[in-house]
Formats: C-alpha cells, sequence, structure tokens
C-alpha cells in the first residue's frame, strides 16, 4: 500500500549530503567519463542582494515625491582617459555574451533592447557582428585572451574596449564552446574548423600581470587614439588587489563579475566551486578604489546575479556605478519560457531549469547556431522585451531611490542598507537589521 | 608640448615603395623630441611614402595600429607591441623588439632586423613577420593566418594554440611546439626540444616544399635547403572532447 503515500509519509529520508542532485552527478560522470559542461551561472544558495534591505526616510530622511520629483539615472562610463566617454541613460548595461554562444538574431535583439534605452551592449568571445553593431548605440567591445574575431577596424569601430581577464562562472579559466554551435559563420569568424570542440586560452597570449597590462592598455589607446574608454573585467576573487592592480594598469572602468554571473559553457564544478558571490565582491572593490582615492573616477560594474531594480539599487549603494545583466537580459528575451515547457522536456530539462546552452538546441532559439531554431527568435520582439525589462528594471531602482531621498541613483549609500543574515552583513559590510553590528568590523 | 618634427629629407633607407610614390613627402620622427603620441598620431593620419623613426629607446608601441601602405623604418630598439595590429604598412626595425611586436597583424610586413622578445606575431590574422634573429617563447601563439619566419631559434610554446598561417624556423624551436595546435603549418630546420600535446611531425609534400620555399624567399633566405626542413602539424586528435584524451587537456 506504500504506492499510495508520498515520500515524506512513507518516513524515507534524503540525505543532505547525497542528495539527488549529487546522486545523479555521480551517476552520469561513471557513465559518461567526464566532466559535466554547461550554461548558466552558480546555481547554489548564495549570500545575494535578496539579504539586504533598504532603510526608507521617514523621520530622520525624508523622501522624495515618486512620479515627482526627480531621480536621475544617468551615468558616465570612463571619464578617467577617454576623448569619449560613454554616458549611458541608465546603469544597467547588458554582459558581454557572444555570437557562438547566442544566435545572431539574439545579439541583434541584446542591441536593439539596450539602445531603445540608451544603454550600452557587449560583444563577446567572437568578435563582433555587423548586426549587433548596427543595431547598438553603445557597443563595448571585448577583448579577450583568445582573440578570436580580433581586428583592429571593429576595435575602431566600438565606443569603448573592455580587457577580458576573467568571469564569474570561471575565474581562471578559459572559453569553451561545442561543436554544435561552431556553425560555418562562426568557424569563419574564429579562423577554427567547422564543428571543433573550441577551447579558447585563460591567459592573454602577449602579457601577463599588472605592469604588462598597463603597456597593453597603452597599446589600445595608441592604436584607437585615446578615444575610447577601457575596461578591464576580473571574475571576483582576490577581488580588493584585482580591483587595485586593474587601477595600476590605467583601467577606466573596472567590471566586477561575481559567481552567479553567467557562462555559456563551463565545466559544473567550475561554475560552483570558484569565486566568490557577488555581495562579497562588491565592498572589496570599493575599498581598493577608495584606498586609491579613484571611486567614482574608475567607475565600477558588478554583474553576477542582478535581476530587478532592487539588486540595481542595492549595487549601486554599496559603491557600483553601474551593472551588467547577462542571464536576466536572456531571460528577458524568452530564455526557459514555460510555453516552451514541452520541448524543454523532450531535450531531458524543463523550463526554469534549461541549463544547457552548449548544445545549442535551445528551443527559445537564443543560445544556439541551429538555423532552425535561431529562425523561431524574433530580434525585433526580443528587443522590445528587453527594453520593457530594462525600463522597469530602471523604474524599481529609482522608486527605492527616491523612498531613500535621493535625486540620483548614485547618491545611494551604503548607509540606507541593513542585512537580514549575519552572512550578507559581513560581507556587505551593512549592520544586521536592528542593530549597529557589522561583523568582522571590530565594532 | 614639444612640436612635431617633419623632415622631408630623403629617406636613408630607399626602397621600391619610395621609388613608386616619389612625389610623397617623406617624414622623419625623433622619438627623443617627439611624444610617442603625436607620432602615432601622424601615422594614423593622411600620410603616405616612407616613414623614419630615430631613437624609439625601447618605447612600447611605436607604429602601432597603423592602417596605410607606407614604409616605416625604425632606427633601434624597440619595446612591447611595435607595429601592432599593424594593417597595409612595411615595417622595418633596425634593432631588437620587445613582447608582442606585430601582435595582430592584419596584413603588411614587419621586419626585425634583431631578435624578438615573447609573443611574437601573437594571434596575427595576415601579412608577414621576419625575426632575422631569434625568437623568444609563445612565438606565433594563436597565430590566425600570419606567415612567420624566424632567422634563429624560438622560445618555448611557440606556435600554441595556433589557428592558421605558416610558421617556418630556420634554428632549433624549445619544449611545447605547437601546442593544442589547430590548423598552422610549421616548418623547423633544427631541433626541436618537444612537440606540445596533438603536435606532430607530417610528411613534407611537394606542396609544403613550394610553400616553404615561398615563404623562405619572402623573408630573403632563398638559398636555404628545403631538404633539411621538417614539417609539423595537428594530429587532430584533440579537435573534439573524448574520454580517452583527458590526460592531454
Amino acid at each position: 500500500m506504500t504506492e499510495n503515500l508520498s515520500i515524506e509519509q512513507r518516513g524515507l529520508r534524503e540525505s543532505a549530503t547525497f542528495d539527488r542532485t549529487t546522486i545523479a552527478a555521480i551517476q552520469r560522470a561513471a557513465e559518461t567519463g567526464i566532466y559535466d559542461i554547461r550554461g548558466w551561472g552558480a546555481k547554489r544558495k548564495l549570500p545575494h542582494f535578496d539579504d539586504l534591505l533598504f532603510l526608507g526616510a521617514s523621520m530622520s530622511r525624508y523622501p522624495l515625491e515618486g512620479y515627482r520629483e526627480r531621480c536621475d539615472t544617468d551615468v558616465w562610463l570612463g571619464t578617467r582617459n577617454a576623448k569619449y566617454p560613454l554616458h549611458l541613460s541608465t546603469p544597467v548595461t547588458i554582459a558581454g555574451m557572444s555570437f557562438g554562444a547566442l544566435s545572431a538574431g539574439a545579439k541583434e535583439a541584446l542591441g536593439r533592447g539596450a539602445s531603445e534605452v540608451g544603454t550600452s551592449t557587449t560583444t563577446g568571445d567572437g568578435g563582433m557582428t555587423p548586426e549587433e553593431r548596427g543595431q547598438s548605440k553603445h557597443l563595448v567591445y571585448q577583448y579577450l585572451p583568445s582573440r578570436y574575431g580580433m581586428n583592429p577596424d571593429d576595435l575602431r569601430k566600438a565606443d569603448a574596449i573592455e580587457v577580458v581577464l576573467g568571469q564569474g562562472a570561471k575565474p581562471g579559466g578559459g572559453g569553451m564552446l561545442l561543436g554544435q554551435k561552431i556553425s560555418e559563420r562562426v568557424a569563419a569568424m574564429r579562423t577554427l574548423p567547422e564543428g571543433i570542440d573550441q577551447r579558447s586560452a585563460c591567459r592573454h597570449p602577449d602579457w601577463t600581470g599588472p605592469d604588462d597590462l598597463a603597456i597593453k592598455i597603452n597599446e589600445l589607446r595608441e592604436i584607437t587614439d585615446w578615444e575610447k574608454p577601457i575596461y578591464v573585467k576580473v571574475g571576483a576573487s582576490r577581488t580588493y588587489y584585482d580591483v587595485k592592480l586593474a587601477v595600476h594598469s590605467g583601467a577606466d572602468v573596472v567590471v566586477v563579475d561575481g559567481m552567479q554571473g553567467g557562462t555559456a559553457a563551463t565545466q559544473e564544478v567550475f561554475i560552483e566551486h570558484v569565486g566568490i558571490p557577488t555581495l562579497a565582491a562588491i565592498p572589496q572593490a570599493v575599498q581598493a578604489l577608495q584606498e586609491l582615492g579613484v571611486h567614482r573616477e574608475v567607475q565600477l560594474i558588478v554583474s553576477g546575479g542582478i535581476r530587478n531594480g532592487a539588486d540595481v539599487a542595492k549595487a549601486m549603494a554599496l559603491g557600483a556605478d553601474a551593472v551588467a545583466i547577462g542571464t536576466a537580459a536572456l531571460i528577458a528575451l524568452g530564455d526557459n519560457d514555460p510555453r516552451y515547457a514541452k520541448e524543454y522536456e523532450a531535450i531531458g530539462s524543463a523550463a526554469g531549469y534549461y541549463d544547457d546552452f552548449q548544445d545549442g538546441r535551445d528551443p527559445a532559439g537564443i543560445s544556439t547556431q541551429d538555423p532552425e531554431l535561431s529562425a523561431r527568435f524574433d530580434p525585433v520582439l526580443g528587443g522590445k522585451r528587453l527594453a520593457n525589462f530594462l525600463r522597469v528594471m530602471t523604474m524599481e531602482a529609482q522608486t527605492i531611490a527616491r523612498a531613500c531621498g535621493k535625486a540620483h541613483l548614485q547618491h545611494l549609500e551604503p548607509e540606507d542598507l541593513v542585512a537580514i543574515s549575519i552572512e550578507a552583513a559581513a560581507m556587505a559590510r551593512v549592520p544586521l537589521a536592528g542593530t549597529g553590528w557589522i561583523p568582522g568590523s571590530g565594532l | 608640448m614639444d612640436t612635431l618634427t617633419i623632415d622631408n629629407s630623403p629617406a636613408p633607407f630607399p626602397t621600391d615603395t619610395a621609388k613608386a610614390e616619389t612625389m610623397s613627402p617623406n617624414h622623419h620622427f625623433d622619438l627623443a623630441a617627439t611624444p610617442l603620441r603625436e607620432v602615432n598620431s601622424a601615422l594614423h593620419g593622411d600620410i603616405s611614402g616612407e616613414i623614419v623613426i630615430d631613437n624609439p629607446a625601447g618605447a612600447h608601441a611605436v607604429a602601432a595600429g597603423v592602417n596605410a601602405p607606407v614604409k616605416i623604418t625604425v632606427n633601434g630598439h624597440v619595446g612591447y607591441y611595435a607595429a601592432g595590429m599593424n594593417q597595409q604598412a612595411e615595417v622595418v626595425i633596425n634593432g631588437n623588439a620587445g613582447t608582442g611586436v606585430a601582435e595582430n597583424m592584419m596584413s603588411g610586413t614587419v621586419i626585425v632586423k634583431g631578435n624578438a622578445s615573447q609573443s611574437a606575431g601573437a594571434t596575427a590574422h595576415g601579412g608577414l613577420l621576419v625575426v632575422e634573429g631569434d625568437a623568444a617563447a609563445r612565438c606565433g601563439i594563436s597565430m590566425k593566418g600570419v606567415d612567420i619566419v624566424i632567422g634563429g631559434n624560438v622560445g618555448h610554446n611557440s606556435a600554441f594554440m595556433a589557428q592558421a598561417g605558416r610558421l617556418v624556423i630556420r634554428g632549433d624551436a624549445g619544449h611545447g611546439l605547437g601546442d593544442s595546435i589547430y590548423e598552422t603549418r610549421i616548418y623547423v630546420r633544427g631541433d626541436v626540444a618537444s612537440l606540445g600535446a596533438d603536435c606532430i611531425a607530417k610528411p613534407m609534400r611537394e606542396e609544403h616544399l613550394e610553400e616553404l620555399a615561398g615563404l623562405l624567399k619572402a623573408a630573403g633566405f632563398a638559398d636555404d635547403d628545403l631538404s633539411a626542413y621538417t614539417r609539423y602539424g595537428s594530429a587532430r586528435e584533440l579537435y573534439h572532447f573524448k574520454v580517452d584524451n583527458a590526460s592531454a587537456y
């Protein structure tokens, strides 16, 4: 008669150490003999922005009138050295994602959506496509270890250059794009044989360390006549030191990507076990910038698990100048849409769980190079959806900023925040709610 | 700020390019007197004919980002990334070159009369890089279509992940030559300390002898005995992830 009883009713107990996910991973490894590769970022539960709350104004501070009193959202990026810094209407930017990882239509949609609201989008490993350049008002060109598709003509067409040292999903790891996605066009852009499993380098081929990077950045400035802001992107790990060294190397903007930041294809073990949470990285980055006296002069962009306007406001209150979204942008385009539920299940996943971006079988036509699947995706509609999402995030952040009495998103400050867990309080360096206690501060 | 020094006297290294453009002015920059920024800015502007750059004194990014069919002669040693991302220009360096000479070159020619440091010709897509002396480690790393001819030896991990183009080494190669190589063809006259993962010796067929002869001729080494060279390339065993290759990754 046990078949009609639930697991709990039958008194079965799942191991916390060997839960079903762990058992499945062991069984999969035993069957295939190779590690699991997937997309998305860290899926484990981590201290995050949800563990922070804003202290809305009341007696001690007064709020601004919602919808009436002005609360600006614009941001300047790259003001330190560039002749033409970027001036964006919203601090929510689009993170680097490659053509190859994504379909050409998805890249076009990212450009369309970003441009509609006056923010920037970013290329990825594999170079710049005409679709993307054409639809992007502000396009950041990534300069990666592989240098796939890197050429000076595109460098000059870019509005900013992002030297990528790493990403949050895999600090210390190189790129990966499996053969299913190395189509004829992708292969040609990357100078690779069609259909191979691409492994790209984790270190740049012609510089090592911050002293070399300073010379490299100088070369990029010389080639582009000191016109463009130069970003340096690091995956969050030793963030305090990395940000200091990035500034010493001459970065105009530092991008810090926490471990929740997404990837198109990385080893599961890397995604879940290397790097630190976004929440832990921001205060380290801000401290480094403040100690060097360049906070706000060298702008800080934070990414990794930014999902809504509250996350934007919290990142900015902790000291970021802007944020970047990747996974959330793909979801806005239609990734993991429940209307494809049956198709996700047919490929062994489920809507809301799909992370096999490396497989190139995305029913939504986003993380694929398959012509039929790609054709399902409408770049114009996708762009509209992304623009809507970016507007909502910006308005949400404004709502919070006004409630805290701020006339600009950048006026948000750590004093506006408290934490609801000891871990988050220690990482974010804000007090535990209802106390004055910041763990680790000695106070 | 120092003013730009433009000297219309004849260039000291007349070439065919000069003959073809006798109406063009010649430009003479002295890096001891003119900031690099002004020199590179002038090289990115409306410029033609022959350009001479004196006193580089190890400066970095000398003549980086040029995109014009000009001849540039640099008299002295240069630092990192000389002629970086070159397009069309013929650049001659009468001295040694630091890290990343002609990195990511797209077209044109870069000739280093002395030795080159690490990562010579890194990621370059096209054109010809000649180092008449030795090149250090990682020569031709991630090369994407450039032709590189080294007069002497190369250091370790040369042609690492080399994707396309040809690398000719007239001397010896250090450890790990061609590690994880894709479709670049390597020709070595001397000894190879060791080959990297997935790089193997391959038979020298007629088309390869022709290719090698053409490269040596273009680099000014036409008299070499072609039979002394061995060809190396990819075994293509690592093109797909396989369990049995795990130790090679």
